[in-house]
């Protein structure tokens, strides 16, 4: 049994999931883009084993879970920062409102 | 308040600064390494919820690999090293007060949530349950795991790999 509660963990998850937003959404190096998302996927993984151990059926599954986002984020920021090499190679930039290519 | 809370809000508070940090930052190194320690203190929490495999996993992988390999990035991509004032005021506070409704109306429902904590046993032999369950239960979700990471492996050499004619254009 532990003392700190369920809502607690849910609560720090949910403030690192909007700072890890707002970076994603505001900052301009895409580098800092990228690990803002990794933000977002770990306060989800805070979620998940909070739930595995304080949910109504702790089971081991949540963090079994966990371990299956950990590798599929660490996949996503491979692939993205070698498009990011790719693309810097192109256009010689890594803010992120300058790569819109694809707009027009 | 016991010490199980104090360890809990002092990892909470380290993990909130770091993010914190990296939004008040100014140099993309800085604002990495802030991140790191915000890693390392939800791998602390993981230890709280007697997630140890996956709080050494969370070390390895997040505050070990990820990080490095963006600083990797920022070391190839010669960028300017601050990051510019933001030009564009507006979208900051659409997205800022987007977020707030955001966090309000989670906050509401969190705070509505009850749950019954149940006596768990997920602190015997962590990482033979993790085991058993991956390697019986989940067994197939892994193997394409595998597969993930190979295509995720081809597909990052792919991309960063020069193109031929660009190499003899150099030379």
């Amino acid at each position: 049994m532990t003392s700190v509660p369920l809502n607690a963990y849910l609560m720090l998850a949910l403030i690192l999931f909007c700072i890890g937003l707002f970076g994603a959404l505001t900052k301009r190096n895409t580098v800092i883009v990228l690990i803002s998302i990794e933000l977002m996927l770990n306060a989800v993984n805070i979620n998940l084993v909070a739930f595995s151990k304080l949910g109504m059926h702790p089971s081991i599954t949540g963090q079994v879970f966990t371990l299956f986002t950990i590798t599929v984020a660490a996949a996503e920021a491979a692939v993205a920062l070698a498009i990011l090499m790719a693309l810097f190679r192109n256009r010689s930039t890594v803010q992120i409102d300058e790569m819109d290519g694809m707009k027009h | 308040m016991n010490g199980e809370v104090l360890v809990f809000l002092i990892l909470a508070s380290l993990a909130v600064i770091g993010g914190l940090l990296m939004l008040n930052l100014k140099k993309v190194v800085h604002m990495l390494l802030s991140l790191v320690l915000t890693f390392l203190s939800i791998a602390g929490l993981f230890i709280m919820l007697s997630a140890e495999f996956v709080a050494v996993v969370q070390v390895l992988i997040y505050s070990g690999a990820v990080t490095i390999m963006m600083i990797f990035g920022i070391m190839l991509t010669r960028h300017q090293d601050e990051q510019r004032v933001q030009k564009n005021r507006v979208r900051t506070w659409v997205v800022l007060i987007g977020i707030l409704v955001f966090f309000y109306t989670m906050y509401e429902a969190i705070t509505r949530f009850v749950s019954v904590e149940q006596a768990s046993e997920l602190h015997i032999e962590n990482t033979k349950q993790i085991g058993m369950a991956l390697y019986a239960k989940y067994v197939i979700p892994f193997e394409l795991t595998s597969v993930l990471l190979l295509v995720a492996l081809i597909g990052a050499i792919v991309l960063a790999k020069r193109e031929e004619e660009e190499e003899v254009k150099q030379e």
